[in-house]
C-alpha cells in the first residue's frame, strides 16, 4: 500500500488525537476518585513581630535558610531569588497603615516567607501538578517537573515565589551538597525546611532566631506551643479577607 | 524571512541564558509574550465574526470572507501557542502538560480549547477548499463542524479571560466582565485586521471581498467596538465610585502613573483615543462606506487594541504588586525581536494560506 504525504499526516493527527484523548478520560477518572487524606498535622508559624524588631539589623534566619537551600545572591532586585526575607510594615499589612499610625511601624520590617495557605491559589493553578500541599500543610515545589510559565507566581497574592531568570549555580557562595540546587527557567520558595520536618527538625529559620521569635508547630494539635500562643495573644495574617488560609501568623 | 531567522537567534539565545534577556523579573513576571498571546487568542475567536452569519444566517456575502477567517484564525492559534512556548523558563518540559495534566489548573482547559478549536478549523478549512478544488457543494459535515466551531470560539477566549480573572490579589484582573470585554475586543480587533488584509489582498492580488461583505462587517466591528469601550468604562466606574484602592490601582497605575512611573500613559491614552475615534468614523455610514476611512478606522481599532490587551492588560494585572511595588517593564531588543519574528511567522503563513485559496478561488471563478 502506498501511503502519500497527506494521507500520512492526517493518519498521524488521528492518532495523535487518540492518544490524548485517552489521556484525558485517565485523567479525568482520577481527579475524581482521589481519596481525601485525613488531616492530622498542620504545620504552622507565628512570628512575634516585637521581638523580631529587637535587633533590625539581624538576618540569622535568612542567611541560614538561603546558605542551606543554596539560594543564589543576586544584586539586581527583578532577578533576585529568595526563600525568606524582610519587607517594610506597610507593603506587608497596607491596611494598618493610616496617616496617623505611620510613626508607629513606618519601615519596620516584617519578616516575610511562604504562607504556606490552607486553600493555595498557587497549586490549583499549576498546569503539571509541579506545586502541591503536602498532606502536613506544607505547600512544595518538584523543581524538575515544572516547566516555568510563572502562573503560579501571577497567583500567589502575596508574592512569595522566586523565579531563575538565570542559571542560579555561578551566584550561590557555597554549595550544600545535601540540598539540591535548581536549573535556569524554574520556580522556587520556601518549603518549611520540609527535610528537616522529616527528621523532626524545625525549620532553620526558628532554629537560627537568636531571640526566639517564631513559634513553629502544629495547627492541629490543641495544646501545641504555637495553638498555647494563638490562644493567648492577638495575631494577625496576611490578607486573610481573600480566603487562602495561611498558615503563617504574625503576633503584635 | 530574515525577521524570522533574527526571532530565532533571539530565541536561542533566551534559551542558552534563560528570560534574563527579557525585561520581565520577579514582580512583573509575565510581559509582552504573554499580552501578545493574549491579543493573538482573540484574533483566533474573532473568525466567529464571519462564520456565524455565514454558517448560521446562511448570510451568502461571507462565503469568500469566511474561508478567510477560518485561515486566520488557523495562523492565530499557531501565534498563540508560540508565544506561550517562548514564554515557558524550561520549554523542554512542555510535554508535562500532557503527560501531568492537571485538570484544576485553567491552563489545562485552555490547551484543550486552542487545540480543540486548531483542528477544528482545520478540518473545516480544508474540507471547503478540497470541496471547492472538486467543483463539489461543501459536505454537510463539514456544515455541522463549523457550528460547532461557533460555540467553541467562544469558548477559547472566554477561557483564555479564566486565566486571569480567577486570582486572588490581582485586582485589575479580577472581575466577571473580563470575558466578555475579551470577546467585545476581540470581535473588533480580528476583524478589523480581516478588512485590512482584504484591502490588501484587493491591491496586490485582484482578490475580491466583495464590497457588500466588507460594509456588512464593518457594522459588526462597529457594534463590538463600541461595546468594548462600554465595557471598560463600566469598569472605570466601579473602580472610582467604590474607591476601593486596589480596583483603582491598575487603572491609576495605566492612565495616570505611580510612584513616579508615567511610561505606559500616553500609550495607555493613546489606545483610548484610537478607540474613540475609530467609532466616530464607524458610527456615520457615509464615512464606513469609503474605504480609505474604513481602512483608517480599522487600522484605529487594530493599533488601539493591540495597546489595551497586547500590552497594558497584563502590566495593569502584574503593577503593583501584590506587595505595592511598582516596577517599571518595558521589554527588551531580543524580546521585541522574538515577538517579531512571531509576527513573521504568522504574516508568512496568511500569505501562504491567502494566496492558495485566492488561486484556487480565482481558477474556479463565480463565489
Amino acid at each position: 500500500m502506498k501511503i502519500t504525504r497527506k494521507r500520512f499526516l492526517q493518519l498521524s493527527g488521528l492518532s495523535l488525537i487518540a492518544v490524548a484523548a485517552k489521556r484525558m478520560v485517565r485523567v479525568m477518572a482520577a481527579s475524581t476518585s482521589a481519596p481525601e487524606s485525613t488531616k492530622t498535622v498542620r504545620w504552622g508559624m507565628a512570628i512575634d513581630l516585637e521581638k523580631c524588631r529587637l535587633d533590625q539589623g539581624c538576618d540569622g534566619c535568612i542567611k541560614a535558610c538561603h546558605s542551606a537551600h543554596n539560594v543564589p545572591q543576586f544584586a539586581d532586585r527583578a532577578h533576585e531569588v529568595k526563600w525568606i526575607w524582610k519587607q517594610p510594615f506597610e507593603d506587608v499589612f497596607p491596611f494598618a497603615e493610616t496617616e496617623y499610625t505611620r510613626e508607629a511601624h513606618a519601615n519596620q520590617p516584617v519578616l516575610l516567607l511562604c504562607d504556606h495557605c490552607d486553600d493555595p491559589p498557587c497549586v490549583d493553578v499549576c498546569p503539571v501538578e509541579a506545586t502541591w500541599r503536602t498532606d502536613t500543610g506544607v505547600v512544595t515545589v518538584d523543581f524538575h517537573r515544572c516547566i516555568g510559565c510563572r502562573y503560579c507566581m501571577a497567583a500567589c497574592p502575596y508574592g512569595s515565589r522566586s523565579f531563575n531568570w538565570q542559571d542560579p549555580r555561578p551566584a550561590i557562595p557555597a554549595v550544600n551538597p545535601d540540598f539540591p540546587t535548581r536549573t535556569k527557567g524554574v520556580v522556587e520558595k520556601c518549603n518549611f525546611c520540609e527535610e528537616r520536618l522529616a527528621k523532626n527538625l524545625a525549620p532553620l529559620c526558628v532554629e537560627a532566631c537568636p531571640e526566639k521569635a517564631l513559634i513553629f508547630g502544629d495547627l492541629e494539635q490543641k495544646d501545641s506551643e504555637i495553638r498555647n500562643v494563638l490562644r493567648s495573644r492577638f495575631s494577625v495574617q496576611r490578607k486573610p479577607e481573600l480566603g487562602t488560609g495561611p498558615s503563617v501568623y504574625y503576633l503584635t | 524571512m530574515l525577521v524570522v531567522l533574527a526571532g530565532l537567534l533571539c530565541y536561542l539565545q533566551q534559551l542558552s541564558q534563560g528570560l534574563v534577556i527579557t525585561g520581565l523579573g520577579r514582580d512583573v513576571t509575565w510581559g509582552l509574550y504573554i499580552a501578545q498571546f493574549t491579543f493573538f487568542v482573540g484574533i483566533a475567536a474573532s473568525a466567529v465574526t464571519v462564520v456565524l452569519p455565514y454558517y448560521l444566517h446562511d448570510y451568502k456575502q461571507f462565503a469568500r470572507l469566511t474561508i478567510l477567517g477560518e485561515l486566520l484564525a488557523i495562523t492565530a492559534v499557531i501565534m498563540s501557542g508560540l508565544f506561550i512556548l517562548v514564554d515557558l523558563g524550561q520549554p523542554s518540559r512542555v510535554l508535562n502538560i500532557v503527560l501531568h495534566p492537571q485538570p484544576q489548573s485553567v491552563m489545562f482547559w485552555d490547551l484543550i480549547a486552542l487545540s480543540g478549536y486548531f483542528l477544528l478549523n482545520v478540518v473545516i478549512a480544508t474540507g471547503t477548499i478540497n470541496a471547492r478544488r472538486e467543483h463539489v457543494p461543501t459536505s454537510g459535515w463539514i456544515r455541522t463542524l463549523a457550528l460547532i466551531s461557533i460555540p467553541w470560539a467562544i469558548s477559547i477566549h472566554t477561557v483564555t479571560a479564566f486565566l486571569f480573572s480567577g486570582l486572588p490579589g490581582r485586582s485589575y484582573w479580577l472581575t466577571a466582565i473580563l470575558a466578555p470585554r475579551f470577546l467585545a475586543s476581540a470581535f473588533a480587533s480580528g476583524p478589523a485586521l480581516l478588512i485590512l488584509l482584504c484591502f490588501i489582498a484587493r491591491k496586490l492580488t485582484g482578490f475580491d471581498v466583495g464590497n457588500e461583505a466588507l460594509h456588512k462587517l464593518a457594522v459588526i466591528i462597529t457594534y463590538a467596538a463600541a461595546i468594548n469601550v462600554f465595557f471598560v468604562l463600566a469598569e472605570v466606574f466601579s473602580a472610582f465610585y467604590s474607591e476601593i484602592p486596589e480596583y483603582e490601582a491598575g487603572f491609576v497605575y495605566l492612565f495616570v502613573g505611580m510612584g513616579g512611573d508615567r511610561h505606559l500613559v500616553p500609550w495607555m491614552w493613546l489606545s483610548f483615543v484610537l478607540s474613540l475615534a475609530a467609532l466616530v468614523l464607524l458610527l456615520v455610514p457615509r464615512w464606513r462606506s469609503k474605504d480609505r476611512l474604513l481602512a483608517a478606522a480599522c487600522l484605529c481599532i487594530f493599533v488601539s487594541i493591540w495597546l489595551e490587551k497586547g500590552l497594558g492588560l497584563i502590566i495593569g494585572g502584574m503593577v503593583p504588586s501584590p506587595l505595592g511595588t511598582i516596577t517599571r517593564y518595558a521589554p527588551t531588543l531580543p524580546e521585541w525581536t522574538i515577538v517579531l519574528g512571531i509576527w513573521a511567522i504568522g504574516a508568512l503563513m496568511t500569505t501562504a494560506f491567502f494566496k492558495t485559496t485566492f488561486s484556487i478561488w480565482e481558477s474556479n471563478g463565480g463565489d
